[in-house]
């Protein structure tokens, strides 16, 4: 905390009023000064009581070698006193007149990949450190590579110990260089670098007069002017609904963060799983309803339409949908001692939703020391590799690097209820197998282009029941096809059989009762699932049938 | 090894330091942005769990996790317990704030107070503040919260409060004891909260653990919350010992030569009467309280005699299930 520069306490309530949050994460070494500089952007800046720093003047323990010893003002736990290292994630906060600032201060230490991506999943920016003497380790790598697997939009690297170097420019220029080169080869921002000695403070929060040659501003400074949020320029509409609020008949609202993009009473949304459409009616706060909401606001939507909607559905814009899919791939960062296992039930938590889910295979584990991928049967604690899921339901998502929010997901196991790792989603490619097959296309082929099995379902006299199931299928991402028999020609049977074979979802709706074709098509599409739905146990309004049928085809695995 | 994921590149800004921060596109205000998060969290645990409840301290955190509990649920009401433990040595002006306080904004409390120990003679004279507190707060809580039974407790705390506490998660994981094991946490990412537990386990949940008490009194400001008003300055009997200044609501023993006498002064954190120290000050207004902050440098908690019993005393008290 600084002093106001307000001349008023109302000047300075409204100028608070108006500041920004920016939360960064710390990574470094051990011994690469990273509590000592926390603790000198914090004393720095006021963000320090008297009694606290009284009380680690007092302290016995002071590794310095200056009259207080800074870093201890970060150390938290007893245990990680006594050994002299941060062993798990500390937040830390501080003000300055222009912004709020959360830190995630993390440790270096090798084992503790986990505890840096829990850090960095939250971050906006990430300060590096790297002893001038020593120069770019592997952790330093290591530690960029993690910051750019979780997103993190800023890259600032603290060279620090610069008195240890005399403050040589050219050990700091060369530096820079590796690190620059290191980064844009994993594909991460362009850093920004900082020559500063945490210990006496230089080019922390003031310029150094120890640095003539360095012309750019204080790592504070950037800190505080840093854009926020300009990576996020994913602004398509992703609402998780988390709880529906129904505190009387009249009133049904959906309430939840909003994940990307923003909203406006009158725009049009769709409901996913179900993929019915409504108009927002009302945007409902405490403070009063608005007119426009956008992420991260927590708000209350009503809509025009009673759709059923509820915890683990999502609103999004029609013309911009998520991907929806059983099956995905991303980079899994494993946090437990009990290793990944194949095809093992895992709880994935992902939004709102909380689905059972597979590892089916593990395409690559990445040496975070050589960033080299590996082929690897499992990942082990701290390990990172890409793997492909399955989940037991579809989920709507984007890809990590698009959006954060519904990009990233947790697993749970659910026999010891433990947080086991973190996924970060990767776009889907078109699939295709893996070695460029030369026979005839396989059934396996086809599942692993569609991402499901092909399925018929039989459904007398309901044509546009079966024409709105296909369009909702279709937005699933099936491969979806509708026959309709009018002519009454008995051709329905054969037609399912040649779609079943190409893979498809079959919706067959004869216009009149005809048990023969009926079985004659379960026969010809055997094995494949046959689904015989029957008109009269459906719903009467078509939208809520849809939504009906597509329970059905949830619970039987079809989608 | 990712593909490339950001393609975006920043040079070195030159920084302004004269003119607003760039927006590049809208961005919440830090107040509101800490505001959407706790409404969020509090949303994920009444969504999740059976039985959640809310501690109810009556302290100014409290008021404020009350009034977003009311926001996340608007235009419902808050669809759980407030729970207040009660070790009969809060100031009477807490008691009754709290009786009018919930009862005017329609929320249910519940107060639980460890009879048993209070009937055996437990006081802060008879026993020392640490095993006072053990019986009358710990205890307490831990069987208040086991007759409910229920399985996730919303607690004011803040990770700036003290060191122990910076590294707690925000669903904080309690064995069937109420125990809290620093070693053996969560890994917490995203604002994905794990939810899950067996039965006779449950989770604490801190919904303010990003804010800093500059931020709660901003927002107290702002948002105009009622408070207890021990929180503004105005005389009051108190005995002065050393740099404490100690109330004499439930008449402590005084050492020889002490006597009551009345100071301007207000309370820093509210709690039980003995253990709670008061601080001289004028500050009347939310605005001056916050005027006083911050050219305050002594951290909040100070004042409680408790946590000074022994070095790191906050960290032993919490493993044994303390809030």
């Amino acid at each position: 905390m600084s002093a106001p520069a307000a001349a008023t306490i109302e000047q300075f309530l409204e100028q608070e009023h108006r500041k920004q949050l920016l939360r960064f994460t710390t990574a470094g070494s051990v011994d690469d000064g990273k509590s000592t500089l926390i603790g000198r952007l914090l004393y720095d800046t006021k963000g320090v009581y008297e009694d606290q720093l009284a009380s680690i003047a007092k302290s016995p323990v002071n590794r310095s070698g200056r009259a207080v010893d800074l870093s201890l003002l970060t150390d938290g736990l007893r245990a990680e006193r006594e050994q002299g290292i941060t062993i798990d994630v500390a937040y830390r906060y501080f003000a300055t007149p222009r912004r709020k600032f959360i830190i995630a201060d993390t440790p270096g230490h090798e084992q503790y990949t986990r505890n840096m991506a829990t850090g960095a999943s939250t971050a906006e920016l990430a300060i590096i450190l790297v002893d001038a003497r020593k120069g770019v380790l592997p952790q330093s790598r290591r530690h960029a590579y993690i910051s750019v697997l979780l997103g993190i939009p800023h890259l600032a690297v603290a060279v620090n110990k610069m008195d240890l170097v005399d403050f040589n420019r050219n050990t700091f220029d060369s530096i820079c260089r590796e690190f620059r080169e290191f980064v844009e080869n994993i594909g991460g921002p362009e850093p920004v670098f900082f020559p500063i000695c945490a210990l006496d403070g230089d080019n922390v929060v003031t310029r150094s007069e120890r640095t003539p040659w360095y012309e750019g501003p204080s790592l504070l400074e950037h800190l505080e002017t840093v854009p926020i949020g300009s990576s996020n320029s994913f602004d398509e509409l992703r609402f998780p609904v988390q709880y529906v609020i129904r505190p009387s008949l009249d009133f049904r609202g959906y309430a939840g963060q909003i994940a990307a993009g923003a909203l406006h009473p009158g725009d049009v949304v769709m409901a996913l799983p179900s993929g019915r459409t409504s108009r927002v009616k009302s945007i409902v706060t405490w403070d009063g309803d608005l007119q426009k909401a956008f992420a991260p606001m927590s708000v209350t939507v009503t809509l025009e339409d009673e759709i059923d909607i509820s915890r683990g559905d999502m609103l999004v814009d029609p013309r911009h949908m998520p991907h929806v899919s059983r099956r995905l791939e991303a980079h899994v960062v494993w946090m437990h001692p009990d290793a990944l296992e194949l095809n093992k039930s895992y709880i994935l938590k992902h939004t709102t939703q909380q689905v059972r889910g597979l590892v089916r295979e593990i395409k690559h584990r990445v040496n975070v020391n050589t960033l080299a991928q590996e082929p690897a049967s499992t990942l082990e604690l701290n390990e990172i590799g890409l793997v492909s899921i399955e989940t037991h339901r579809p989920l709507f998502y984007d890809a990590y690097k698009r959006n954060r929010s519904t990009g990233a997901f947790i697993f749970i196991d659910p026999l010891i209820n433990v947080t086991v790792g973190a996924g970060m989603i990767v776009e889907p490619m078109a699939q295709v197998p893996a070695e460029l097959e030369t026979g005839r296309l396989t059934a396996a082929e086809r599942y692993a282009r569609n991402g499901h099995h092909p399925a018929t379902i039989w459904l007398t006299a309901r044509k546009e029941l079966a024409y709105l199931l296909e369009r909702r299928l279709f937005q699933r991402g099936c491969q979806v096809h509708v026959l309709a028999d009018d002519a009454e020609t008995h051709l329905l049977p054969v037609l399912a059989r040649i779609c079943s074979v190409a893979g498809l979802i079959t919706i067959c709706t004869p216009a009149a009762h005809t048990p023969s074709d009926r079985d004659r098509a379960r026969q010809l599409t055997a094995p494949a699932p046959f689904v015989e739905l029957d008109p009269e146990d459906l719903p009467p309004d078509d939208q809520i049938a849809a939504a009906r049928v597509m329970e059905i085809l949830e619970e039987r695995g079809i989608i | 090894m990712p593909e490339k994921q950001i393609v975006q590149t920043e040079t070195t800004p030159k920084p302004d330091l004269d003119s607003p921060p760039p927006f590049s596109r809208e961005a919440l205000t830090h107040l509101r942005a800490l505001e959407a998060e706790s409404i969020h969290i509090i949303r994920e645990v009444v969504a999740e769990f059976e039985r959640p409840v809310m501690l109810y301290s009556i302290g100014k955190d409290s008021s404020v996790l009350v009034r977003l509990a009311q926001k996340a649920f608007y235009p419902g009401k808050i669809p759980f317990p407030l729970l207040h433990v009660d070790t009969t040595y809060k100031f009477g002006e807490m008691i009754e704030f709290r009786d009018r306080y919930t009862a005017e904004i329609g929320a249910k409390l519940v107060v639980y107070t460890n009879q048993k120990a209070i009937d055996e003679g437990a006081s802060p004279f008879a026993l020392g503040t640490q095993k006072c507190c053990g019986l009358l707060k710990t205890r307490a809580l831990l069987d208040a919260l086991a007759s409910g039974p229920y399985d996730a407790a919303f607690g004011g705390a803040r990770r700036d409060e003290e060191k122990s506490r910076a590294k707690e998660r925000i669903y904080s994981f309690r064995d069937s004891y109420g125990q809290w094991d620093p070693k053996n946490q969560r890994p917490e990412l995203w604002n994905l909260y794990n939810s899950r537990i067996d039965k006779g386990e449950s989770i604490r949940v801190f919904p303010l653990s990003n804010w800093t008490e500059l931020d709660v009194w901003q927002y107290i400001h702002f948002e105009k919350i009622p408070i207890v008003p021990l929180y503004f300055a105005k005389p009051r009997p108190v005995v002065v010992r050393g740099d404490h200044l100690i109330p004499v609501e439930h008449n402590p023993p005084l050492l020889p030569g002490e006597k009551p006498q009345m100071v301007m002064c207000r309370m820093r954190s509210l709690g039980c009467t003995y253990c709670t120290g008061a601080i001289r000050s004028e500050a009347d207004t939310v605005p001056k309280i916050i005027h006083e902050l911050f050219f305050m440098r002594r951290s909040e908690r100070e004042n409680r005699v408790i946590d000074h019993d022994q070095e790191g005393s906050m960290e032993i008290k919490k493993r044994e299930g303390y809030f």
